[in-house]
């Protein structure tokens, strides 16, 4: 028996309506023609990427009130785009962010059951929670969720979504002409879900799709968060992914299976990363910097800093140095990014520390903070360090980000990707029919129980 | 002055009779099957049909009105019709894509970007077709809101409460959706290097909608689509629908049995327009017709028959149940678009039998444009809409 090395796992994230994407660059098409994503989708699977990745914001940002300007905005509906693009793609995962507190188990279960079939069972779903009325304002529920309760939501969503695809029987759609049967007998069970989140009775409307529940993918960080993604993730989208923060991350999250009866491999964990290459490592570094350069701007830096201080700073130059003052930690002008910056004082003290200890203007410093590439190197190097990752169990493999659309992900999957499938760390092809849990090297799901169903 | 006639195809499971699936050219196996839904679109694309409508529901199909069932021997299951519209729009390039999308219980923000989304992958052919709850059951699938349980009689005679209610919803979603529709103007990005603006967040606007069911701020996370406005379509069968699609649809289906309810459906639909005070372009009309079609009316009314008996019942519907000839097909919807119908949707009874008896028969027999490259809109004889706020701005 061979000893195999650890293979690596990568999802493809769409460049995303924040800074990282580089508007300005002549490469940058749209982000919202259906082409863009057909694009991206193909780059991806010749790529042979596992999945690639939708993320989702229920409201347009607003920064001091208005709405925020400075960075790509516009997105489709998540789930209408994952399904569009499953008509183009044979092998990718389809795995998108969609929110567990504005929108309701039966519809949303019956749109992932959907996708999940007319993909032949490449459907993953990353949930999220939101918790505040300012997304809330968009939908009749409204921000009504405590932040304290939006896992426990989540969890109640995920299982009750459970129960939903579970309640058809695997083999319920017999259609037989001969004897008129087109359903099994008891093949829909009905769900009886009375909970603190949600009490609904009634009968699923989908039939069990190829994979039975999609793969479910989480963000979370927080203590709860963790927890969760115990319970119910088979990926966790990390933050983490510098190679010591990431290596405590893996080793924490992964000890938390063994208590709810799961395995290391039930669990994929891939940071998000950016990436610059060159044909050699000072090319790339000044690939980097150009991107940091673009991605941070003047504008940009002051609305970082803002975000952190809470005030009106347009006054300042970006060139110039931080405010000498502390930011007031109950300000908040800017709604709609996932809280970046909890502990506003201590951070605009260690910025301010760092920006006099190094001589840093305002944009230089939130360049070194907050706008720097993951991996910045030459194609080998990247793809070394992936591999190293790996290996190591810093990670399970890593989520790429670049920084245009449609483009930003061609050198990688040109360049890299062979350095990886050389490596012999990477596929090749995809397995003829997978799903994508069997692309992710999942265990099937084991909650589907005969008689479970029966007492439901 | 020659109208083009508008012709629709609606699609549910393996077709409108209960029985349809048990048709030797049924593929009762594949009805949540990729492969299926892209041989449908195709077969009607490359016949020159005008649009397909999907139906949908919150809840199983059921043969009792507003209730469920246990029946294990009729199509149950279906797949979400937006997103079917969805996989299909990037495999099509001319049809025109119309899924059924329920008002109640569900999310109007969600509906309108997920419509602008799907008129963006199919590069302007999206259209709605709007649907109301009024089922108990569906209710409880949510568990939200209690309704009463479905009355069949109050319903008919359009007196019930919850029919008024389910229906100014409805309204008020279609409103929604259509300020959401708008609230990124065509040009309002712009990146614009030396302010470093991607967008002119003067050209997006918030919806500020505020109504009994929902109130939703916007602007949607969407910009404006390729037809700006998809074209909203509605189902009617009497007074309270009839306002709805007069106030809210660009387009109205209703369900003639013969040729004096179609003149006076006509009518009614016509007076229901004035009565609302509805201005700009007047409805497009579409008489829906269940279809069952062989070569001889003989052979056709066998196959009606057959498909009752294997139901155990005689099918009913909504509709009229159009059993004959193509030929006497032809002339009936030539009448009826001679007493001013604008088109027909037919539902064809067996999938794919009498999709195919249309494309190769009825098709053939009506002019069909050349619509590559145009949006369902245009196709329809639509302007594209200017935008609410835009118009505002420019008057002021």
């Amino acid at each position: 028996m061979s000893t195999t090395r650890r293979q690596v796992h990568l999802a493809a994230h769409f460049p995303g309506v924040n800074n990282t994407t580089i508007w300005s660059d002549p490469l940058h098409r749209s982000q919202i023609d259906f082409s863009a994503f057909e694009h991206f989708a193909r780059t991806a699977e010749r790529g042979r990427f596992d999945y690639l990745f939708l993320a989702e914001g229920l409201r347009l940002r607003e920064h001091k009130g208005l709405i925020h300007d400075l960075d790509v905005v516009g997105r489709p509906n998540t789930l209408a785009v994952l399904t569009a693009l499953a008509a183009v793609t044979s092998h990718i995962g389809l795995v998108g962010t969609l929110s567990a507190t504005f929108n309701e188990p039966y519809e949303l279960a019956r749109q992932l059951a959907t996708l999940d079939h007319l993909s032949n069972g490449r459907a993953g779903w990353n949930v999220v929670t939101s918790s505040d009325a300012f997304h809330g304002a968009n939908f009749r529920r409204g921000g009504f969720l405590d932040h304290a309760d939006r896992y426990t939501r989540a969890a109640e969503f995920v299982s009750l979504a459970k129960e939903f695809w579970d309640s058809w029987a695997p083999d319920g759609v017999v259609a037989d002409r001969a004897t008129g049967r087109f359903l099994a007998h008891d093949a829909i069970a009905p769900v009886t879900h009375r909970g603190a989140q949600f009490d609904v009775e009634g009968r699923f409307n989908v039939p069990r799709s190829p994979q039975g529940y999609p793969v479910i993918v989480q963000a979370g960080d927080s203590g709860d968060g963790r927890d969760f993604a115990s319970q119910h993730a088979e990926v966790i989208f990390s933050r983490h992914s510098v190679f010591e923060e990431a290596k405590q991350f893996y080793t924490d999250v992964k000890g938390r299976l063994a208590g709810r009866g799961r395995t290391e491999d039930s669990l994929k964990i891939l940071p998000a990363v950016t990436f610059a290459l060159g044909d050699t490592e000072a090319e790339a570094a000044e690939r980097a910097r150009e991107d940091s350069l673009a991605q941070v701007g003047p504008k940009t830096a002051i609305a970082v800093l803002e975000q952190v201080w809470g005030v009106d700073l347009s006054d300042r130059d970006a060139d110039g140095p931080l405010p000498e003052f502390d930011p007031d930690p109950e300000a908040s002008i800017t709604k709609g990014w996932a809280p970046r910056y909890p502990n506003a004082v201590q951070i605009a003290q260690a910025w301010r520390a760092q920006s006099e200890a190094e001589g840093l203007s305002i944009r230089e410093l939130v360049i070194k903070v907050a706008g720097r590439q993951s991996f910045v190197g030459t194609p080998g190097q990247v793809a070394a360090e992936i591999d190293r990752y790996v290996q190591e169990r810093a990670s399970d493999g890593f989520v790429i980000v670049g920084t245009t659309s449609p483009h930003g992900l061609d050198e990688f999957v040109d360049r890299v990707i062979p350095e990886l499938q050389e490596r012999g760390v990477f596929r090749t092809e995809y397995e003829q029919g997978a799903s994508l849990r069997r692309t992710l090297a999942l265990p099937e799901p084991t909650e589907f129980v005969e008689e479970v169903r029966r007492v439901g | 002055m020659t109208r083009r006639t508008t012709i629709a195809i609606a699609l549910d499971g393996a077709g409108w009779h209960p029985a349809a699936w048990r048709d030797p050219s049924a593929r009762p196996t594949e009805l949540f099957s990729p492969g299926y839904w892209i041989d449908l679109a195709r077969t009607a694309e490359r016949a020159g049909v005008d649009f397909l409508t999907i139906e949908d529901a919150l809840g199983l199909q059921s043969s009792v009105l507003g209730g469920s069932d246990e029946r294990t021997d009729q199509v149950r299951g279906r797949l979400d019709a937006l997103l079917i519209a969805s996989f299909v729009a990037p495999v099509t390039s001319r049809i025109g894509l119309v899924p059924t999308v329920t008002t109640t219980h569900t999310e109007p923000f969600h509906v309108a970007t997920g419509l602008q989304t799907l008129d963006f992958a199919s590069r302007g052919r999206a259209g709605w077709r709007v649907q109301v709850s009024a089922a108990a059951h569906e209710s409880r699938h949510f568990g939200r809101r209690a309704l009463p349980e479905f009355d069949l009689e109050s319903e008919r005679r359009g007196t019930s409460g919850l029919v008024r209610e389910l229906f100014g919803e409805a309204r008020d979603a279609v409103e929604v959706v259509r300020r959401l529709w708008d609230s990124w103007e065509d040009d309002a990005i712009i990146r614009d290097a030396a302010t470093a603006r991607f967008l002119d967040r003067d050209k997006l606007h918030y919806a500020d909608f505020e109504g009994s069911h929902f109130s939703v701020k916007g602007p949607s996370i969407t910009p404006r689509s390729p037809q700006g406005q998809p074209l909203v379509t509605v189902l009617a069968h009497q007074t309270v629908p009839y306002e709805l699609a007069a106030t809210s649809a660009d387009l109205v289906y209703v369900t003639p049995h013969d040729d004096e309810q179609a003149a006076s459906i006509l009518a009614e639909v016509r007076d229901a327009e004035a009565r609302v005070g509805r201005t700009g372009r007047p409805l497009s009309v579409l008489a829906d017709l269940v279809v069952v079609l062989e070569a001889t009316p003989e052979l056709a009314a066998a196959a009606l028959a057959r498909l009752d008996a294997e139901n155990g019942q005689p099918a009913t519907s909504d509709a009229l149940i159009f059993t004959g000839t193509p030929e006497s097909l032809v002339e009936r919807i030539t009448a009826w678009t001679d007493l001013g119908y604008d088109g027909v949707r037919l539902r064809p009874a067996r999938l794919t039998r009498d999709l195919e008896q249309l494309t190769d028969w009825v098709l053939p027999a009506f002019e069909r444009a050349d619509a590559a490259g145009t949006t369902l809109r245009e196709r329809l004889g639509f302007e594209r809409p200017a935008n609410r706020y835009a118009a505002k701005e420019t008057a002021a």
